[in-house]
């Protein structure tokens, strides 16, 4: 039997999450309510007495001082709607573990009368509304459908002294193992009815594979003697599609690609990843040569470089798109928590000291009709920052740098990009941390979390588009304090040298964590039957595959398992043994006696046929946009700074934790009123040094509608720059790369795939070409292909997007500037070339345009520049310096003006340019590599000589009297605007 | 010889500000600094009887998911040593009962509210009178916050301190009394040690973001009777450098943050005072 507990706030009491949530439905809804008020419930699954059930309530589920509660009543007393909130079976529900635990510790362990406790949220609404309109504000704003269920309760009918009856969201799981054995001697069309049924993502030419090995006499004696037949198991079948999906395995980055250009020259890719990324790295590591810093480079988890003698640096970014679109809160706190276990999962494991996160999502005011299955962009706004801010703020990892792309485009599915670095030992006990070792014997450990049906078929998922069959399973919600726990424990296993190797479960789940780190053994045995679950009721192939969050896979030395389990027990974190990583070159896996899977390692890694890939590159034209220089600028300036891709984004920033370790030392938000837009991030992850580490990114879908290899290279170079522009220097910056595509294979479904993998073939090119010039070395990436929707005949593509993130570091942090002008009387300068560089830019797409004279980077010029700059910051020459990014000059200018706090006269016809006749296109041209930098008068001359050879020019000066003051290339005068002003059209948009 | 000070800085359980809390103490003075996972002291591993100074650090103790703290503190009130006849709320009493400083901040100061340590009238030390509940923004937020500091306050801690300037990271930091009288009474006996205020450090504040979450008469922290437990929402370990400072590369600043005088005072009173 189950109880209800509804604890809601006394009379008087401010309800602040009601009163948020009455703001979002007049806003968001534009349905007039007078008030809401949350009650939380807690369901009581099992047999507790009313003493017992009072004593919880009173004791660690309410707060005596605000709130009250009622037991198996109502709470809620009159009111015109109340609309119930809970989960649906199987969906993590962290309140109710945790009120499960505290229930048991007040009354020591219950197990066998108290299955579980499961919570809800009422909002009690007043206001004259009918009940479509409840109907709505449930759907559209307070209840998920995915994974969560909702009751609408009339006021006329309610009956208080009854309430609400419980219902147990209990999963019915029969412990009863099925396990299916699929014939793959079949026709090619069989095998892509199985393929498309099963959600396997595999093509025809990966299931031939499979059916191919199946035909191989000395396997097929093999597995005889596990006990297999020709056919595949569901368990092997699966296995094999995670671990051959697009999201594990990149198979287009890994393709064969014949590329023909504009003017019909053929070229032969072997490999983008190859050829193009790991390319460059290889031949920047081997011109630093002993001087090479980087550690550890596209192996593990994530990238690992020198930061000093005694510490290592690790990064990583992943994306988490598609679940972010099917349920943003719970998408992209999974996101973090789950790039977390990268660099956590790297080497031999690293301490987390940063987060960044990257949106690009629809324009929360997007007001036309909703295509099925899409949820509105504000609610994605709003969902996702909130995942974020738990997974980020809980883990206490302090989210130091990010930012938010707005594109109509992305309604098809939102990115959720999330960053984490870490940092390690370079040394523990004698060995080096940056590689991993496992030897034949040592035993599979399987620590955190319990697997349950959350999570199948994640990878395979989101290496399809999203459409009318998208598995509910694949969204899942993470756990940040069951991670924390579990983190605490292995850090300090770690340092005990309790373990030889650590990696994570993300994508795959089992079947990827232990068939990736098998590979160093050579083989593995494990009985998926020890594994924990959630609830019973998985199959074999389930339990393998799950994508169950916070779980990290480890090889311990069976000398010390014992040591190992018990520091587990102690600090409250399961930790099971599954098998042991063998040397046999199988991927064994059985569930109690019987075989389930019987791989070859070889060939469940490297079986995998290559894709062979046509793309044909033809440039667009795009017709040159015709229209007067506005007659007043000043408006357009603030226009232009309204601009959803340009304005403040605090609202989001200030709820994330971006302090916390203590070492923070360049906040996103500074200047004067701390709310100017800082470029990128300091901090210092050992506070007994000043050695910083300088995290930046850069991004720029737009100009890709003109040319993908400009947006790749400007996003390269924005990252760059944004470091730079703190203190950072060219000579110790790694970077991470991070593509976003839409499906670029040409199909049926995909026309334009040829054009679309052209595309991704000059991005690369430009990342090959800028990261060896700049010596910016990528250390790990990751790809995200299939970011279309496709549903009905609503196709949606994404715009190719690459995210470029910068971490480097700065050997002394107390030298960091920030972009806000320090003093009147401070000397402006423009430092870097202007051109008439329009096409893509915010300041065409507001006259809805695009152009063509996409701005496009000189790298020679552009790292001479980077040099100069940063001997200049490191000197203390520097007052403040900002980069030019969307927006242009114009607006680099008005935020260090407005994040001063003070004035500047500024005079266009000093800018350094070339023919440039147009005082618009000097102000919000988007030309590469440039700066806003003002210096004390005082150090001109040292400046100066210190940027000899450098294209600059002293723009003009900082000013006590808040105005910004621009003269017109003729030296009339075309702005004049008080700051405050320019600041409050800046901060307004997104401040909700 | 001086006596030599011992810190012990609590983690475990979504707790992570443990670090910089530390650091803090070492940069003080504290000859001895353990952070001491909570396990530790259920297992009898470490006691807090071996310590002086006791410090709660921020984070999210059990994700917060009962209200700020609640399942931690109830963890405290209920959860057993093992192989003794104690729990660890009898350790905390011990602790206190011999006069030693514990300094709670942010979940700490949630935690020491929700126990009822604070503010502990009459030296009952289990009865909450207090709370500390959800910011009126209904968000959680990373801003920096002027606090006036009570010149008339027991407080250990803020001893020749007036102003000090912090950062508060907390969704749940409204300091909520349980009526009117508990108020009056942490007023009049001068429990109240920091409040809200503008850069001025005068008067306490209400109006938003510089009190950043409605707190009753702008109250950002409290103390016990004796002066010697101190909770609050800002800080002050997150400011022990001028880097840590919002706007360092455009003030003048100390080289030492402002935060770091609080444990300079526990460390200095416990080094002089018999605890």
């Amino acid at each position: 039997m189950a109880d209800r507990i509804e604890i809601g706030f006394k009379e008087g009491v401010r309800d602040s999450l009601g009163e948020k949530i009455k703001k979002r439905i007049i806003e968001n809804l534009h349905i007039k309510v007078d008030s809401v008020k949350t009650i939380d419930v807690h369901t009581i699954d099992g047999n507790l007495t009313r003493k017992e059930l009072d004593m919880a309530a009173a004791g660690p589920l309410s707060d005596p001082i605000i709130q009250g509660f009622a037991i198996n009543s109502g709470l809620a007393d009159r009111f015109d709607w109340m609309i119930e909130v809970g989960f649906r079976p199987g969906v993590t529900d962290n309140v109710g573990k945790t009120a499960r635990e505290a229930i048991e510790l007040l009354f020591g362990k219950l197990s066998d009368r108290l299955s579980g406790v499961h919570t809800s949220r009422q909002y009690v609404i007043e206001g004259r509304i009918g009940r479509d309109d409840a109907e709505t504000i449930a759907s559209s704003l307070l209840a998920n459908d995915l994974i969560e269920r909702y009751v609408i309760v009339d006021g006329k009918s309610w009956d208080r002294r009854k309430g609400l009856s419980p219902y147990v969201p209990r999963v019915i799981g029969e412990d009863r193992v099925h396990i299916e054995e699929i014939n793959l001697d079949a026709s090619d069309k069989a095998l892509m009815e199985i393929s498309s049924r099963r959600l396997l993502a595999l093509n025809l030419e990966e299931m031939k594979a499979l059916r191919n090995y199946l035909t191989d006499k000395s396997i097929l004696k093999e597995r005889k003697k596990a006990g297999l037949g020709g056919k595949m198991t569901d368990a092997e079948l699966e296995c094999l599609a995670q671990t051959w999906s697009e999201h594990c395995k990149h198979k287009i980055f890994n393709a064969r690609i014949v590329y023909e250009d504009e003017r019909g020259k053929r070229e032969e890719i072997d490999s983008l990843f190859d050829s193009c990324i790991k390319r460059a790295t290889k031949e920047i590591r081997e011109r630093l040569g002993k001087d090479d810093w980087c550690l550890s480079v596209f192996v593990d988890n994530a990238g690992i470089i020198r930061f000093n003698d005694d510490y290592n640096l690790v990064f990583k970014v992943e994306t988490h798109n598609s679940p972010s679109a099917l349920d943003p809160y719970g998408g992209a706190l999974t996101g973090i928590v789950g790039v977390n276990r990268d660099p956590f999962g790297t080497g031999r494991g690293a301490k987390l000291i940063f987060n960044t996160d990257v949106f690009c999502f629809a324009p929360p005011t997007y007001d036309k009709p909703l295509p099925k299955r899409i949820l509105h962009p504000r609610r994605i706004y709003e969902g996702v920052r909130e995942g974020v801010e738990h997974g980020g703020n809980k883990s206490g990892i302090p989210t130091v740098n990010g930012c938010i792309v707005f594109d109509e485009r992305f309604l098809g599915k939102p990115l959720v990009y999330c960053g984490t670095g870490g940092i390690m030992p370079a040394v523990i006990q004698g060995k080096p941390t940056h590689t991993k070792e496992i030897l034949a014997g040592d035993l599979v450990v399987m620590a955190g979390g319990r697997i349950g049906k959350d999570g199948i078929h994640g990878a395979t998922f989101s290496s399809e588009e999203l459409h009318e069959g998208s598995p509910v399973t694949a969204v899942q919600i993470g756990d940040p304090i069951t991670q924390k726990k579990m983190t605490d424990f292995l850090l300090m296993a770690r340092d005990r040298g309790l373990y030889r190797c650590i990696t994570d479960n993300g994508a795959g789940g089992l079947s990827s964590s232990v068939g990736e780190t098998a590979r160093l053994s050579g083989g593995c045995e494990i009985d998926l039957k020890k594994a924990p679950l959630k609830y019973a009721g998985l199959n074999p192939w389930e339990i393998l595959i799950s994508e169950s969050q916070e779980r990290m896979t480890l090889a311990v030395s069976p000398d010390l398992v014992q040591e190992f389990l018990a520091l587990a027990e102690k600090m409250d974190v399961e930790a099971t043994v599954i098998g042991r990583y063998t040397d046999s070159g199988m991927f064994h896996v059985l569930y109690g006696d019987a075989t389930v899977a019987y791989i070859e390692m070889d060939f469940l890694h490297d079986g995998v046929p290559q894709m062979q890939l046509q793309a044909n590159w033809q440039p667009r034209i795009y017709p040159e946009p015709d229209f007067p220089e506005p007659a007043d600028m000043g408006q357009s300036l603030k226009d232009m700074l309204g601009r959803l891709n340009i304005c403040s984004k605090e609202s989001v920033v200030r709820q994330y934790d971006h302090e916390v370790q203590g070492g923070s030392v360049v906040k996103p938000l500074v200047g004067v009123c701390n709310d100017g837009p800082s470029d990128a991030a300091v901090i210092r992850p050992i506070l007994t040094s000043f050695e910083g580490v300088v995290v930046a990114n850069g991004i720029c879908p737009r100009y890709g509608d003109i040319d993908t290899y400009h947006m790749a290279a400007c996003a390269i170079d924005e990252a760059i720059r944004n470091a730079i522009a703190v203190g950072g220097s060219l000579d110790f910056m790694a970077g991470i790369d991070n593509f976003c595509w839409c499906d670029p294979v040409q199909s049926e479904k995909t026309p334009d795939g040829e054009y679309k993998l052209a595309q991704l073939v000059r991005a690369n090119k430009a990342l090959y070409d800028c990261t060896r010039a700049f010596g910016v070395p990528c250390i790990s990436g990751k790809d995200s292909m299939k970011n279309d929707y496709n549903i009905g005949n609503v196709k949606i593509s994404i715009p190719p997007t690459l995210l470029f993130s910068t971490m480097g570091r700065i050997d002394d942090a107390r030298k960091a500037v920030t972009l806000d002008a320090k003093r009147p009387g401070d000397l402006v300068y423009i430092v870097g070339e202007t051109y008439d560089e329009l096409g893509g830019s915010e300041w065409y797409a507001m006259h809805g345009v695009i152009g063509n004279r996409v701005p496009k980077v000189n790298v020679e010029k552009a790292k001479a520049l980077y040099r100069a700059l940063s001997k200049a910051i490191s000197a203390g020459l520097v007052a403040s310096c900002h980069d030019c990014s969307d927006g242009g000059a114009g607006i680099a200018i008005a935020e260090t003006a407005f994040a001063g706090g003070l004035g500047m006269l500024i005079k266009l016809a000093l800018f350094p340019s070339s023919g440039i006749r147009r005082n618009d296109t000097l102000l919000f041209s988007e030309s590469q590599s440039r700066f806003v930098v003002t210096i004390l008068p005082t150090a001109k001359k040292s400046f100066e000589a210190m940027m000899t050879g450098i294209a600059m020019g002293q723009v003009g000066e900082v000013l006590a009297e808040g105005f910004l003051k621009i003269d017109g290339l003729d030296g009339r005068r075309i702005i004049e605007e008080d700051i405050s002003g320019l600041k409050a059209a800046w901060q307004k948009p997104l401040n909700f | 010889m001086p006596k030599e000070v011992k810190s012990i800085v609590i983690t475990g359980n979504g707790t992570n500000c443990e670090m910089e809390m530390a650091h803090a103490c070492r940069l003080a003075g504290s000859d001895v600094v353990d952070i001491v996972h909570i396990s530790m002291l259920l297992y009898g591993e470490k006691s807090l009887d071996d310590y002086h100074f006791l410090n709660l650090p921020g984070g999210f103790l059990d994700g917060d998911d009962l209200g700020s703290a609640k399942a931690g503190a109830n963890r405290i009130l209920h959860a057993k040593i093992k192989g003794k006849k104690e729990n660890l709320f009898d350790q905390f009493a011990r602790f206190i009962g011999r006069g030693k400083l514990i300094l709670g901040v942010c979940n700490g100061f949630q935690l020491l509210v929700k126990l009822g340590m604070l503010p502990g009238f009459d030296g009952d030390y289990r009865n909450q009178t207090t709370t500390l509940t959800f910011n009126d923004s209904g968000r959680f937020e990373d801003r920096w916050v002027n606090l006036r500091v009570n010149p008339d306050s027991r407080c250990i801690f803020t001893r020749k301190v007036t102003g000090i300037y912090l950062p508060v990271r907390h969704g749940e930091g409204k300091f909520v009394t349980k009526d009117k009288d508990v108020l009056e009474r942490l007023h009049r006996d001068h429990q109240v040690v920091v409040e809200y205020s503008h850069e001025d450090f005068r008067d306490a504040v209400m109006d938003y973001p510089a009190n950043p979450n409605g707190a009753i008469d702008g109250i950002a922290g409290i103390c016990n009777e004796t002066g010697r437990i101190f909770g609050l929402m800002p800080h002050p370990e997150a400011y022990l450098h001028r880097t840590n400072h919002p706007r360092w590369t455009r003030e003048q600043l100390p080289e030492e943050g402002m935060g770091l005088a609080i444990f300079k005072n526990a460390i200095d009173f416990i080094r002089k005072e018999d605890v």
